[in-house]
C-alpha cells in the first residue's frame, strides 16, 4: 500500500495572557477615559500589545475538533491534538506538533512545523502506516489545511512581525469595544492582500478578522468566542468559527480544555520525535 | 500460512488478552478487502485462470502505555488471498517494547523502521525485509526483530541497531499471478557464506537537519535483503527459482533539500557482496504548482533518474537505467483525494512500466483505493518480462476501526 500523499499543514497557538496588574489597570482607565488610551497608540503598538499578552505560555497541549460544514450543510468532522513550545524570541515562530486521531485513515497522521516569521517554515510529515517522515515544502501558505477553510497561514499566520498594521479606529464588538486594525502579510505567497483585525480594548484578544482575496473581494470571516482564561491571566479562545463567504462553505474549531506548563524543550519538537508518537 | 506465523499470531492474541485484563489498552486498525482485475488470462503454467483474484486483509494494532515513558505495541497482520495460497500470510509487522527517554530510547522487539526521502525507489531503506506477494512497489515490509537503540543531540540523531534474526522475502506462489515464468519457491531458499538465517544483522544510521537540507548516513552489515534468484528444482521435483541470500556490506547516503514549493533528493548507496561491488543511485526532484489554474487543485511534477551499476550475478533490478516521471494531484477536499500518476522508462531497453494509483474518503470509517498497473515493449531479458500479459486494476476498500 503505496502511500501518494502530501498531506496537511499546521496550526498554532492564536491568543494570550495579559497579567492580572494590566488587565485591572486598563479595565480601570478604560472606564475613566474610554477612547484616549487607545488612539495615543500606534497600530503596531495595539497589536504588539495584542500579541505579547499572549507570551510567556511556554508550553502547551490541547485536543480539538474540526468541523467542516459545505453550502448544504453536509458535516465531515476530524479530530486532532496540538503541541505547542513558544519561542520567546519574536524574531522565530513557535514550534508545534499536530495529531492527527480521526477520521480512520489519516490517525496517527502527523505534522511538525517550526514556524519561521518571513522565512518559510520547516514541515515534516509522520505516515504511520509506512512509519515514514517527510520533509515537505511550506510554500503552500494559502492552500486548505486538511480540506477546511482554514489556510496554513491562517493558523501559523499570527506571529507579530508578519504584518505591517494600520489603525482604522475603534467600534463595538458585543459587549466590548474593539480596536480595529488592518495588517498586510509581510511574507511571501500569502493568499491575502489584507485583513481587518477586531482587538478588544480589555483584554487585548483577537475577536474577528476578514480576510480579503489576492482580488481584494472579502473571502472569509473568523470570529473567536468561548474565551477561557487559565491560571489568571492566560487567555484561549475555544471556538473559532471561520465563515467562506464566496462558497458558503465554513470549518468550526472547538477545543477542549488546554493543558499548560508542560516539561517540553526543542528536543520534543526534533523531527526524530514523530517516530515516537502512536 | 507458514506454521511459524500461526503461532506468533496465537503468541500475540495470548500476550494481549492477558494485558487486556489490566485495561487501558488502546485498539485499532483496519479490514480490507480488495479485488485484482487483469486484463489478460495469465502467461504463465499453474496460475489460476481466473481473471479476478480477491483477497482480504486484517491489521489489528495494539498499543498498551507501560507508563510515561514505556509503551508496548503489537500488530498483527493477516492477507487471505482467494487463489494464491503463498499470497495468504500471516506476519508480525509490529511486537516491541519501547522505552522513549529524553534525549535517547530503547526499542527490542519486531519493529519497522524507514529510511529515505525518494519516490520512485527505496534504496537506502534496507531494515526491513519486502513483503513483496503484498505489492509489487515494494512499500510493504514484514517486520523485523531488532534491538535498536537511538541518541537525540543536538549534533544529530544516531540509531544502532542489532537484528538477530533473519526474515526471508515474501513471492509470488506457483498460482499467483505478478510473478517469473518459473516461480520462486521460499521454502528452498539457500544462504551463502557466512549468511544464515541466525546471523547477526548490524546497522547504524546518522541523521541530521541542517536549514533547508536533510541528511542521513547510514551503513549496513549483515544479510542482503534482496536475494539472487537461480533456477533448480524444488522437493517436489517443479522447475523453479530459488533465492539466493547473501552477505553485504552496504554504505548509503540520502539528502533532500527543500527550497519554496521544489524538493530536491537524492539515495546513493555503495554495495558489496553480490557480485562486484557496485553503485546505484537515485535523483530527482518533486516540485508543486499550488492552486494549479485556480482550480484548487495542487499538481506536483515528479522526475527521478534511477542507476545502478550491478553486474548480473547481483540480484536482478529492473531499475538500472530508468527515468522516472510522475504527476500528483492533490484536490484539497474535504474527502483528501489524491491521486498519482507514473512512468518508468528504461532508456536502453525502452522497457515501460505505467501505475495510477488513486486513493479518496468515503466516510469516518471507510476509504477507498485504485490502482493500476501496466507494462509495455518489455524484452525478454528485462526482469520484469513474467509481467507481460499482468495489467490490472485493484480496488481496495478499507474500514478503519
Amino acid at each position: 500500500m503505496r502511500h501518494i500523499k502530501h498531506k496537511p499543514r499546521s496550526a498554532s497557538r492564536n491568543t494570550s495572557l495579559p497579567t492580572i496588574a494590566l488587565l485591572s489597570a486598563v479595565a480601570i482607565a478604560g472606564l475613566a477615559l474610554p477612547p484616549v488610551e487607545a488612539a495615543e497608540m500606534s497600530a503596531f503598538e495595539i497589536a504588539a500589545r495584542s500579541d505579547r499578552s499572549d507570551r510567556g505560555f511556554e508550553s502547551s497541549r490541547v485536543k480539538m475538533k474540526m468541523v467542516l460544514r459545505n453550502a448544504a450543510g453536509k458535516q465531515a468532522t476530524r479530530t486532532l491534538e496540538q503541541v505547542t513550545l513558544e519561542i520567546p524570541d519574536e524574531d522565530f515562530g513557535d514550534k508545534n506538533l499536530i495529531h492527527f486521531r480521526s477520521p480512520g485513515d489519516i490517525r496517527g497522521t502527523a505534522l511538525l512545523s517550526h514556524a519561521q516569521i518571513i522565512d518559510p517554515d520547516a514541515q515534516w510529515l509522520f505516515l504511520p502506516s509506512l512509519k515514514r517522515v517527510k520533509r515537505i515544502s511550506s510554500a503552500n501558505k494559502s492552500g486548505p489545511f486538511v480540506g477546511s477553510e482554514f489556510a496554513f497561514e491562517d493558523i501559523t499566520g499570527q506571529e507579530l512581525n508578519k504584518f505591517s498594521y494600520r489603525l482604522l479606529g475603534q467600534e463595538p464588538c458585543g459587549a466590548l469595544t474593539c480596536d480595529v486594525l488592518e495588517r498586510t502579510p509581510k511574507y511571501a505567497d500569502s493568499g491575502y492582500t489584507r485583513q481587518i483585525a477586531w482587538i478588544d480594548t480589555e483584554q487585548y484578544q483577537l475577536r474577528r478578522v476578514d480576510f480579503f482575496d489576492r482580488k481584494n473581494a472579502l473571502l472569509k470571516t473568523l470570529e473567536y468566542a468561548d474565551y477561557r482564561v487559565y491560571g489568571g491571566d492566560i487567555w484561549r479562545s475555544h471556538h473559532l468559527s471561520m465563515v467562506n463567504h464566496q462558497t458558503g462553505k465554513s470549518t468550526a474549531l472547538i477545543y477542549e480544555d488546554y493543558v499548560f506548563g508542560l516539561d517540553l524543550t526543542h528536543r520534543d519538537f526534533d523531527k526524530s520525535r514523530l517516530k515516537r508518537l502512536r | 500460512m507458514k506454521p511459524s506465523a500461526l503461532l506468533v499470531s496465537a503468541l500475540t492474541f495470548a500476550t494481549w488478552s492477558t494485558i487486556s485484563a489490566a485495561g487501558d489498552i488502546e485498539m485499532s486498525g483496519f479490514v480490507s478487502p480488495e479485488l485484482l482485475i487483469f486484463q489478460h488470462a495469465p502467461a504463465h503454467p499453474g496460475q489460476h485462470e481466473s481473471r479476478l483474484a480477491p483477497s482480504l486483509a486484517i491489521q489489528p494494532e495494539f498499543r498498551y502505555e507501560l507508563g510515561p515513558d514505556d509503551r508496548l505495541t503489537a500488530i498483527p497482520f493477516f492477507r487471505w488471498d482467494a487463489w494464491d495460497s503463498a499470497r495468504t500470510h500471516a506476519d508480525l509487522r509490529e511486537f516491541n517494547w519501547a522505552h522513549l527517554d529524553d534525549g535517547w530510547d530503547l526499542r527490542v522487539g519486531v519493529d519497522r523502521v524507514f529510511w529515505g526521502v525518494t519516490e520512485s525507489r527505496h534504496l537506502v531503506d534496507i531494515i526491513n525485509q519486502t513483503d513483496l506477494v503484498e505489492d509489487l512497489d515494494g512499500e510493504d515490509k514484514l517486520g523485523q526483530p531488532m534491538v535498536n537503540f537511538g541518541l537525540q543531540r543536538d549534533w544529530g540523531n544516531l540509531n544502532l541497531f542489532a537484528m538477530p534474526l533473519f526474515r526471508e522475502r515474501t513471492f509470488a506462489g506457483r498460482d499467483g499471478r505478478l510473478r517469473p515464468p518459473l516461480y520462486i519457491d521460499g521454502d528452498e531458499a539457500v544462504y551463502l557464506g557466512d549468511a544464515s538465517r541466525r546471523t547477526l544483522d548490524l546497522a547504524l544510521r546518522y541523521s541530521t537537519v541542517i536549514g533547508d537540507w536533510d541528511i542521513g548516513l547510514s551503513q549496513f552489515h549483515g544479510v542482503g535483503r534482496e536475494p539472487s534468484l537461480i533456477p533448480g528444482t524444488n522437493a517436489s521435483g517443479e522447475p523453479v527459482l530459488i533465492p539466493v541470500y547473501e552477505i553485504i556490506d552496504q554504505t548509503g547516503v540520502d539528502v533532500q533539500v527543500t527550497k519554496g514549493a521544489w524538493l530536491w533528493k537524492l539515495e546513493a548507496v555503495a554495495r558489496a557482496g553480490q557480485g562486484e561491488t557496485f553503485a546505484a543511485f537515485v535523483g530527482g526532484f518533486e516540485y508543486t504548482i499550488y492552486d494549479f489554474a485556480q482550480s484548487g487543485i495542487d499538481l506536483g511534477l515528479l522526475a527521478e533518474y534511477q542507476y545502478d551499476g550491478r553486474d548480473p550475478t547481483a540480484p536482478p533490478t529492473i531499475h538500472d537505467n530508468d527515468l522516472f516521471l510522475g504527476l500528483r494531484l492533490g484536490f484539497n477536499d474535504t474527502r483528501d483525494s489524491a491521486l498519482l500518476a507514473a512512468l518508468l522508462v528504461d532508456h536502453k531497453t525502452g522497457a515501460r512500466y505505467a501505475s495510477l494509483e488513486a486513493e479518496t474518503r468515503l466516510s469516518d470509517f471507510w476509504s477507498l483505493d485504485i490502482e493500476a498497473l501496466a507494462t509495455g515493449n518489455l524484452p525478454p531479458t528485462d526482469p520484469g518480462y513474467g509481467l507481460r500479459r499482468d495489467n490490472h486494476l485493484l480496488i481496495r476498500l478499507t474500514r478503519y476501526f
